[in-house]
């Protein structure tokens, strides 16, 4: 009789089997180490982040001092020191220099930019007692967070207990440009820089990319130039990003003299970037197209070409632009070859047009990642949400073009 | 090494086909992928030292069954068998069946010649090795020559035993995968088309060999060619779409079947 | 102006498209018989040269950008109009409108895929050329072989071995972090995961691989590189708070999805025929993957594992962010070091002077990190060349 029950065997069998078992594990530890490594970094940064999205405000009621606000001349009125005044009033037992110091410095100046712009709007104001709302500074936002211990405890809890302080989305951080002041410091010159590159590359990048892959998939012969252009365009893939760096640098700046830290070299330099994902992934849509269509349009007598732009390439387009998002979604990531090309500098203002001189997501990340104020490592790790969100975004599109347009033939 | 001797000794209690002791039995087989019902209520004895095989138009379920008799089916996501297949007098669907011991004792050769990536010796050594059947490397090399021997390929390969497996002619190749097979002193062998991918001289050569090899083996062959059925089986099957709708001895199959769709076939009304 | 002056040149293609077709058209009903291109096409061939002379008077204009900015709108819209204008000109019913169409199509598509090849040639004369430039300052062997790098130092040390050794030290962390955790995870899911765990786990793997490096530097320098701190100082080991080990741990992780898609797809190559021949012999899974699956996809891994390898060397904010600047030479994982893209990449941010030894050292490193890459490129791709080859 055949035994063929694992137990009668020798005990090599029961080997082979905690073999099979160890190495079974070691796949699902590989995966399971991935999948802790991702959850941790993302909980880490959002953590981190969300209180960033939101600002802590207080509110005084206080009269617009014509002394200190001539009705002619309202723009330069002081209106930080009718709110210093203000503050102060409300705590007439602190008295020591230093302690007003601190307690001036709770309030971010932000506050009085907004007083006189309310005044500006409303001249009549002058005069009159109002109430104000006042942004505090980063350091006693943080505070009242729960975010940090401070030798300022003492100030900030009287502070609080008499000018009750209240939490609010954010909305500068979406509507302002970068700033010095971590509370006031925002995203949108950022985002507009990204757009901006961005949208340069695709413009530049897309067009080019599919001419080539059509070329290169449906026209080119095989021979040793179209070979040297297929090996260049593999190896050009694997290229390190920070070399495109340099070579925008070298090339765009140094010898066409275009404008240093401009979205439009940026653009430039991400497009050849992406230039050979783009080709790569065109080719491979083109690829799926059977030949058997564009023959039966040759066989009506269609010209190649017309049979290549009127057939193929439509039914190739769902899959060239999948890979085009894709390619898209690593350029609004990158962020070594931008900052060779000087899109790394301090620019408060948001960017109008694609010469301004702007900054991009990413490397706004990385400037801020560098400062050292605690509360810009809230503010980066916001950022990075930001970032993250848009090219889950893209990617949530990219799979769901994919879906939808999937085709098997 | 020592169970095939036992195996072989509980023969006289188990039933006779003819003369010959039946080796595997299937009883009331269904076999199923996901939806598609591909093997309807089988039921077959298979004899021992023999040749069985397997005939039938495309799509007739005769590799799945042949599949089913190592349960290579496991390795197909939505595969399900019920009934039973006995091979001796154990059903190899029992829980307690382990398939790596089953798959030790039936072999099987596939349709295209599947060689392993490496030297010819280490083909015929992966079996020995990894069921640890040789006790040190003499006693390895001599199991490797003794099948290469037995599947007719030493005299041709006897000195690049080191080379690549993958460089030998297809017919080589099958007979390659044949040794490999026979290293771990399996009681059946299941062929799989071996000879489709193959020329008529490799073919022939191959023919020879199972010929030769029934002497010891219990073995099932599924083949497209009816001729190549009558040359080399003793006994034959013949499936349609799904169903087993005939067995028998192959001379009388051949010369006078008995049901109308085996007689369509065989005369090459369909298939 | 850039954008006024792509309005201006699409306005003109479209107009000359509308003027050409309508010209033909009546053309083609005035002679009754039929012409040699259809109308549309010579509304496509009047567009496109149009385009093209538009293009051409912008990029005629872009030297005198700075000065007379109206000029690119401007020349672009007169170069279009007078193209578009001549090509009308010339519609006879005999006028291969189609062909000529055709050919400049072509000649667009051959230009576009030649784009590739001059982005190599510009990345090739730009490092070169600048490293020339710095060769003239520094000599090639004090560049290649000695061991002090300090380019701000007084005087300044190009000596690139401490940042070879630096890169190699990094890699090599990442490398052996990312490899069996890449592999194995290619082997689970190609082998062993269930059709759902594949669903859930490829997009895991997927959004690992889509994280932007900065943001892995973000992560590397300020929560990996602290805990690695705290717990080797917990242990009495002395580390360095920009040790090479949170940027190395921290690149391998970014390498993972790298290397286990690549393994994933060459895993899958190995045909089904080899599996089931090892299986049919009684073999475990995990025998049949050691024994003939692996062995029959090493040289795909290998490669795989060259292109980890190259990608590693030039990933540049991970270590920007997370490794160190003094470029020290040891192979201590726990102390810090500097790498070659992190000192590219300070010494070109800020201030740059294109005649000082400092900043065309940057260029320097450039070359040597792109011919490292390129060999590791070009190595990998012939490798999984043959090995496709070898299964087709």
């Amino acid at each position: 009789m055949i035994e063929l029950s694992a137990k009668g065997s020798n005990g090599l069998l029961a080997k082979r089997y905690a073999s099979e078992k160890r190495f079974r594990a070691y796949g699902a530890i590989a995966l399971a180490l991935t999948t802790i490594f991702l959850g941790f970094l993302l909980y880490d940064i959002i953590s981190k982040g969300w209180p960033a999205f939101f600002e802590s405000h207080s509110s005084l009621e206080m009269k617009i001092d014509p002394d200190k606000v001539a009705a002619g001349d309202i723009a330069n009125g002081d209106f930080a020191a009718i709110i210093k005044q203000s503050v102060r009033e409300q705590f007439p037992d602190i008295e020591s220099r230093a302690d007003k110091k601190t307690l001036a410095s709770f309030i971010s100046q932000a506050a009085g930019d907004e007083l006189r712009n309310m005044v500006l709007a409303n001249p009549e104001l002058i005069g009159q007692t109002v109430k104000v709302d006042l942004l505090l500074s980063a350091d006693a936002d943080l505070y009242y967070k729960g975010l940090i211990e401070t030798d300022d405890k003492l100030l900030l809890d009287k502070f609080s207990a008499k000018l009750p302080v209240t939490q609010s989305i954010s909305w500068r951080f979406w509507t302002n440009g970068d700033s010095r002041e971590p509370e006031l410091a925002g995203l949108l010159g950022a985002i507009k820089g990204s757009l901006f590159t961005v949208g340069i590359a695709i413009f530049i990048g897309l067009p080019l990319g599919v001419f080539a892959a059509i070329y290169l998939e449906q026209f080119a012969r095989r021979n040793r130039w179209t070979d040297l252009i297929e090996v260049n365009i593999n190896n050009l893939a694997a290229v390190p990003s920070i070399i495109f760096g340099l070579l925008g640098l070298a090339m765009f700046l140094n010898f066409f003299g275009l404008p240093r830290s401009a979205p439009l070299v940026g653009g430039l330099v991400l497009a050849l970037l992406v230039l050979p994902t783009i080709i790569i992934a065109s080719r491979a849509a083109l690829r799926a197209v059977p030949p058997s269509i564009k023959e039966a349009a040759l066989g009506v007598g269609a010209s190649k070409q017309q049979a290549v732009f009127h057939h193929v390439l439509p039914l190739a387009l769902p899959g060239i632009l999948t890979g085009t998002i894709l390619a898209l979604a690593r350029a609004f990531g990158e962020t070594a070859p931008l900052l060779m090309i000087g899109m790394v500098a301090f620019i408060a203002d948001v960017p109008q047009s694609p010469t301004d001189a702007a900054t991009v997501l990413p490397v706004q990340i990385y400037l801020w990642s560098d400062l050292p104020e605690l509360a810009f490592k809230s503010k980066t790790a916001a950022a990075i949400i930001v970032l993250i969100g848009i090219l889950m975004l893209a990617n949530a599109l990219a799979i769901y073009m994919r879906r939808k347009f999937e085709r098997r033939w | 090494m020592n169970q095939m001797s036992t195996a072989r000794a509980t023969e006289s209690n188990t039933q006779m086909v003819g003369e010959r002791t039946t080796r595997i039995s299937a009883r009331k087989v269904n076999i199923y992928y996901g939806e598609k019902h591909a093997i309807k209520d089988l039921s077959i004895e298979i004899p021992d030292r023999s040749v069985s095989a397997f005939i039938g138009p495309s799509g007739c379920g005769k590799s799945t069954f042949l599949r089913a008799i190592n349960r290579m089916n496991d390795t197909i996501e939505g595969c399900r068998l019920t009934g039973e297949v006995r091979l001796d007098d154990k059903n190899i669907y029992d829980k307690d069946v382990d398939v790596v011991q089953l798959r030790s004792h039936v072999g099987m050769v596939f349709q295209k010649p599947n060689p392993f990536p490496k030297s010819i010796f280490e083909n015929v050594a992966y079996g020995p090795r990894i069921h640890g059947l040789a006790k040190n490397k003499t006693d390895l090399e001599e199991m490797v020559v003794a099948s290469l021997k037995k599947a007719g390929l030493f005299e041709e390969v006897k000195d690049r035993l080191d080379a690549p497996g993958t460089g030998l002619s297809g017919g080589q190749q099958q007979r390659l995968c044949i040794a490999r097979a026979i290293a771990v002193n399996p009681e059946v062998i299941l062929m799989d088309e071996p000879c489709s991918a193959l020329d008529p001289i490799a073919t022939a050569r191959i023919e020879e060999l199972i010929d030769e090899l029934r002497q010891n083996y219990c073995i099932v062959i599924v083949t497209h060619s009816m001729q190549q059925a009558a040359r080399v089986s003793q006994l034959t099957a013949f499936f349609h779409l799904g169903t087993l709708v005939e067995t028998g001895d192959t001379n009388s199959m051949f010369t006078n079947p008995r049901d109308k769709r085996t007689q369509d076939y065989i005369t090459g009304r369909f298939g | 102006m850039i954008l006024w002056s792509i309005l201006i040149i699409l306005a003109a293609a479209v107009g000359a498209f509308l003027f050409a077709k309508s010209q033909a058209t009546t053309l083609q009903t005035a002679n009754t018989g039929r012409l040699a291109s259809l109308p549309g096409q010579h509304g496509l061939l009047a567009a496109a040269v149009a385009m093209l002379a538009g293009l051409a008077g912008v990029l005629v204009s872009i030297p005198f950008s700075t000065s007379f900015a109206w000029m690119m709108p401007v020349l672009g819209a007169a170069a279009a109009t007078i193209a578009a204008f001549f090509t009308i000109s010339r519609i006879t019913p005999k006028w291969h409108a189609r062909n000529k169409f055709e050919a400049i199509v072509m000649g667009v598509l051959i230009a576009s895929s030649i784009v590739a090849i001059l982005t190599t040639v510009g990345i090739f004369a730009s490092v070169v050329f600048e490293s020339v430039a710095f060769f003239r300052q520094v000599n090639i062997f004090e560049f290649l072989f000695t061991t002090q790098w300090s380019p701000t130092g007084t005087p300044p040390a190009f000596g690139f071995i401490p940042l070879l050794t630096g890169t190699l030290l990094i890699t090599f962390i990442a490398i052996a972090v990312a490899t069996p955790l890449g592999l194995f995870a290619a082997i689970f899911l190609a082998e062993y995961a269930s059709p759902t765990l594949r669903r859930w786990m490829k997009p895991v793997l997927e959004m690992l691989a889509g994280i932007p490096t900065v943001v892995l530097g973000f992560f590397a320098a300020l929560t990996v590189a602290p805990l690695i701190k705290h717990s080797g100082n917990a242990i009495g080991l002395d580390v360095a708070s920009e040790s090479a080990l949170a940027a190395g741990l921290v690149m391998g992780m970014m390498i993972v999805p790298l290397i286990s898609s690549l393994s994933d797809d060459i895993i899958n190559a190995v045909p089904q025929s080899l599996r089931d021949g090892s299986y049919a012999m009684g073999a475990t899974k995990s025998e049949t993957i050691k024994r003939v699956v692996l062995p029959a996809a090493l040289p795909g891994i290998m490669s795989a594992v060259m292109l980890a390898i190259s990608r590693a060397i030039g990933e540049t904010m991970i270590v920007v962010m997370a490794a160190g600047l003094a470029a020290n030479l040891t192979f201590n994982p726990l102390a810090a070091v500097s790498t070659i893209t992190v000192q590219i990449a300070t010494l070109l941010v800020g201030d740059q002077e294109f005649d000082s030894a400092k900043t065309l050292s940057a260029f320097a490193l450039g070359i040597v990190l792109f011919f490292i890459t390129l060999a590791l490129n070009y190595i990998a791709m012939r490798i999984v060349q043959r090995y496709r080859q070898a299964y087709d």
